[in-house]
């Protein structure tokens, strides 16, 4: 995630790693189809033997409310699978709407009557602080249980995404006492002041590809700004932000601000999402449930809402690219955490006189790619994170060869057992084919060829989507008019996956409403509250 | 033992261990190049408490080489911004480990209370360092809205060395608010602590550098103004220069920066403070906050509420109260708890204080209550009040730097405020009242850099304080104070098939 610097590390590692001969396709392949087409010499994979044991236990499988961890009112429970087996890591309570509405009654209490939105924003501060402190302390656990629940190697998240995590909270515990309302000029004898205050309660839906990094941008700058929360982490993914909020609380966060409730999108979460006393909604995930969540708003209190979607995002080499670089980035703005990025380059476009040169190269970089268990070393890739996206890569792999796309690396499952995939490239990849126009959200890079810059700033920018872009040129002036004509939300330049803290993040288009990270983010947390009152006798206005 | 007017000095405070006395330079303490020492004194006894080595030129040369070196080729400004904030959480981590000893270094160089300094002073320090620290990765430059085809954006550039001249009231507070926004913006720093209090910045050094903060990125020569202070304000090589210190010296500092390489220059200098208080007010407030205004710290703070106005309507009442918490503010050494305030810093203020009550009297001024020395040894006075106090005396004009308080009698809204703006100082005004609309008004009439409404001393990091008119000008605290030490850049190119403009 934390693109070119720790991606080439990753790189120099897995050269020497061993490459083993890939099992033999399934049956539940040959099922799918897919058996006939997909060639086995494509695939360089490390074998997938017996799954490493998570050096990590379970501690919190309950629901957070009012800092206590509490069973569901149901009682229910629902089993979160590891994705290199499908076997059952653990059974964690199911939150439904009874659970939702005891969670934002006890997140409202502590709004209205605090502590948390009354303490001195230094105060607040201080125990955010304190909490970035207790991640680095337990950074091995955290992405220990992170890549068990999601299959993302161990090194990514013990590398780049807890210490994101913990850099994330500190951005925001370091906004807290630097949020400013401006006095503003009136037209008369008026003195006006603009306060920004806290929005009240928030709810947050997170989605399952970056549980932690999703947590830190959302809950950091929730409650940086004296606002209380009720969380709905993924249900595929919940057990990372029960301990992330276990540390919270034991960083001194007072009860009810940060509530956690796991469970399923149309219960917990449309609960959540239509609840009257819910005073903000943010989600991460797929445009379709966006906006249902968007519809739930419209239909209970207005809340507002901030989106972080699906997208399509051009990756664009122009033809003064040197290309081996050129391959490398492309490669792993797609193929990064097994291309379940909302941000993935998955249309990557290629100058026509660097076209085939590419093509070659892309193919031998996906090849080489390292696909095995998540907690082994020089792992690049893990498996996907559930049958059903596992499914749904497959079939959008049998579209792209149906459509007439040339599948020159991969194309079918890893191993035998758990959602592995292979890394898969398809060349002469049209606009039009299913696979240049949908999210796959897997390992799937589709390179199209183009001719000149007005071409491809069109092409790239006929799409619903609009979050991110990559821009490959030393070229000054393309990369300027690139930079303005794309219609997205961040255009990496030379790089991609750069997710500083302090860069703001989110859609155009489709992609979503409102941004998050950086100052931009705080903006979505706060309410604007003017105030004015006459001047007599005023010295200057 | 703390009694009001008799001036017992109590010996039973430990010393703390004094550890550092040499210069910090490049990331070492060292001897001045001369191998000079001068002494640093106990402003409870006059006592000698330890020999400070005295930078001259050459050692502030050696210092601005260092710190030149540290930002032209030194990893500090090439850190992100979090990076080096890490390093500040760290260091102020560090002092909160050593708060009870940095609170009794300036106990014993500045006779400030000990109690205060571990409750406020270095805290306060610390609040100040952390938030600067998680201020460094928050400097934004913007992109801009130019008239034609171009692309263009500001960048906002570590200004390079600065040279900081902190005065001895509030040693540790004054290193921490003009060293942490600098070093947060990635600047290098050279700081001459105040020849009366070298003790703490030496310990802040020494900490800097377990923290992790690069040799030569923060040094610190203590030695005198004329020289070591000389030889910095007149640098070719110092980019800025933050001072706090007394109008006088501020002026030759500015005229250093103009006739060498014209560095950037603040200043935070004198005042003489309005304190007004309408006859609307809460008065046991009034009569509270406005005997702290100015008998806090001894008087020695540079926002003293030092021309207390009261309207006609309370004054008489007012008077009564407030000379009664004169009589009853507790005199001491200050490091007994007991104690209200501690002796004043040295000799020569000591002095000073006691000659202007002098022209108090002689100019007609009614003394209510004080008035003298206390105590056989030390520096000791007496809280002072005088009445029927008028513009035009020196008491109501000069910054007398002690526990001295002016009255002065008003009739109207207009009179107090063309009164309170009649002083060539605009540092800070009290307002006292629960009526918006006088407060509103008074709050624009003042020509002050901060006015305080129903409170006052309410110091924060986030809020900006400085001066108008010869109380200086630039501001520190809030993120106004990182500006002072970040230069912009405008960075513009043409674009081509722009779809917007």
């Amino acid at each position: 995630m934390m693109g070119q610097r720790l991606v080439s590390s990753l790189l120099s590692r897995c050269l020497y790693a061993s490459h083993r001969i890939l099992n033999p396709l399934t049956r539940q392949e040959r099922k799918l189809g897919l058996a006939r087409r997909i060639s086995q010499r494509f695939s360089t994979l490390t074998a997938i033997e017996d799954p490493v044991t998570p050096p990590v236990e379970v501690k919190y499988t309950k629901l957070l409310i009012n800092g206590q961890f509490v069973d569901a009112a149901s009682g229910k429970t629902f089993p979160t699978l590891d994705p290199r087996t499908g076997e059952v890591i653990a059974h964690v309570a199911e939150g439904d709407s009874v659970d939702i509405d005891c969670a934002v009654k006890v997140a409202r209490k502590a709004f209205d009557e605090g502590p948390w939105p009354k303490m001195t924003a230094y105060e607040r501060s201080r125990i955010l602080f304190k909490f970035a402190d207790l991640i680095d302390e337990h950074n091995d656990e955290l992405a220990a249980l992170e890549s068990w629940d999601n299959g993302k190697p161990f090194e990514q998240s013990a590398k780049e995404e807890v210490p994101l995590l913990s850099r994330t909270i500190r951005y925001y515990a370091g906004w807290a006492d630097k949020i400013h309302g401006l006095i503003v000029p009136g037209d008369g004898a008026h003195h006006v002041q603009v306060l920004r205050e806290p929005i009240g309660v928030a709810g947050q839906i997170i989605p399952w590809n970056f549980p932690l990094v999703m947590f830190a941008w959302k809950v950091g700058p929730a409650l940086a700004c004296g606002n209380t929360v009720v969380l709905k982490p993924a249900e595929q993914t919940p057990l990372t932000a029960l301990y992330a909020a276990a540390l919270l609380h034991e960083a001194g966060l007072p009860d009810g601000v940060l509530n956690v409730v796991s469970g399923f999108g149309p219960t917990a979460g449309s609960a959540l999402a239509g609840h009257m006393e819910v005073d903000k909604i943010a989600f991460t995930g797929s445009t379709g449930a966006g906006k249902i969540i968007q519809e739930l708003a419209a239909k209970s209190n207005l809340k507002s809402v901030t989106l972080e979607l699906g997208g399509k995002s051009p990756f664009i080499v122009m033809d003064d690219a040197n290309v081996d670089q050129a391959v490398e980035l492309a490669h792993s703005a797609l193929f990064h955490n097994q291309g379940q990025c909302c941000c993935a380059g998955s249309r990557t476009f290629v100058h026509e006189r660097v076209y085939d040169e590419f093509v070659e190269k892309a193919k031998a970089r996906a090849l080489k790619r390292v696909v095995g268990d998540p907690f082994k070393q020089g792992v690049e890739q893990g498996p996907q994170i559930d049958e059903e996206q596992f499914s749904k890569i497959l079939e959008y792999i049998t579209s792209g060869i149906d459509s007439g796309a040339t599948l020159v690396a991969g194309g079918g499952r890893a191993g035998n057992k758990g959602f592995y995939i292979q890394p898969t490239v398809f060349s002469d990849v049209k606009d039009e084919m299913t696979i240049a126009q949908e999210e796959i959200f897997g390992p799937v890079q589709t390179i199209l060829k183009f001719k000149n810059l007005n071409e491809v700033i069109q092409r790239a920018n006929a799409s619903p989507y609009g979050l991110a872009a990559g821009v490959f040129t030393n070229n000054l002036n393309n990369a300027n008019t690139l930079m303005r004509a794309l219609r997205v939300g961040t255009v990496w330049i030379n790089c991609y996956n750069l997710l500083d803290a302090a860069i703001p993040f989110g859609g155009y288009k489709m992609s979503g409403i409102g941004r998050e990270k950086g100052m931009d983010s705080l903006n979505s947390y706060l309410q604007v509250k003017a105030v004015i009152t006459p001047l007599e006798n005023h010295a200057w206005l | 033992m703390a009694e009001n007017g008799n001036g017992s000095v109590k010996e039973g405070f430990e010393m703390p261990e004094i550890k550092y006395t040499k210069l910090f330079i490049n990331g070492e303490f060292v001897d001045a190049a001369s191998g000079k020492e001068f002494e640093t004194r106990d402003p409870r006894t006059g006592d000698v408490i330890a020999n400070i080595a005295e930078a001259d030129k050459v050692d502030v040369d050696l210092a601005i080489k260092a710190a030149r070196e540290a930002f032209d080729h030194g990893p500090w400004p090439r850190m992100s911004g979090y990076e080096r904030g890490r390093i500040l959480h760290k260091y102020a981590d560090l002092i909160e480990q050593h708060i009870e000893e940095l609170a009794a270094l300036d106990g014993i160089d500045a006779g400030k209370l000990f109690a205060f300094g571990k409750a406020v002073d270095i805290p306060g320090a610390i609040r100040m360092l952390r938030y600067y620290a998680s201020a460094a990765d928050k400097i934004h430059g913007e992109t801009l809205k130019l008239n034609g085809a171009y692309q263009g954006y500001t960048l906002k550039e570590p200004i390079g060395v600065v040279g900081v001249i902190i005065p001895w009231n509030f040693p540790s507070m004054m290193f921490f608010l003009k060293v942490s926004p600098a070093l947060a913006a990635g600047c290098t720093v050279v700081v001459k602590p105040a020849e009366q209090t070298p003790l703490s910045a030496l310990f802040y050094a020494k900490l800097a550098k377990e923290a992790g903060i690069p040799d030569g990125a923060l040094n610190v020569v203590n030695g005198f103004g004329p020289t070591a202070g000389a030889a910095l304000t007149s640098h070719m090589d110092v980019d800025n220069i933050s001072f706090t210190g007394s109008p006088e010296i501020g002026s030759v500092i500015m005229q250093s920066a103009a006739t060498s390489n014209l560095k950037t220059v603040s200043l935070e200098l004198g005042g003489k403070s309005p304190m007004i208080i309408f006859d609307d007010a809460n008065l046991d407030m009034a009569v509270g906050l406005a005997s702290a205004a100015v008998f806090f710290n001894k008087g020695e703070i540079c926002v003293a509420g030092s021309r207390v106005y009261v309207q006609e309507g309370i004054y008489d009442e007012f008077v009564k109260k407030v000379i009664e918490v004169a009589k009853g503010w507790v005199v001491g050494d200050p490091f007994d708890p007991k104690v209200n305030m501690g002796p004043q810093v040295d000799k020569v203020q000591y002095e000073r204080v006691l000659k202007y009550i002098e022209y108090g009297k002689r100019d007609g001024a009614t003394l209510l209550t004080g008035g003298k020395p206390c105590g056989e040894k030390g520096y000791y006075i007496e809280p002072t009040i005088f009445a029927d106090v008028k513009e035009d005396m020196k008491i109501a004009q000069d910054e007398i730097f002690g526990p001295v308080m002016s009255l002065i009698k008003f009739k109207t809204i207009e009179e107090a405020i063309e009164r309170a703006n009649c002083t060539k100082y605009g540092l800070a005004a009290g307002i006292l009242t629960n009526d918006i609309n006088i407060a509103n008004r008074v709050s624009r009439s003042v020509r002050a850099g901060t006015v305080w409404i129903n409170c006052y001393f309410v110091f924060d990091a986030d809020a900006p304080f400085g001066g108008f008119k010869m109380s200086g000008f630039g501001r520190d605290q809030g993120m106004n104070a990182i500006e002072k030490y970040l230069q912009v850049k405008s960075v513009i190119t043409p674009i081509y098939n722009s779809p917007w403009l």
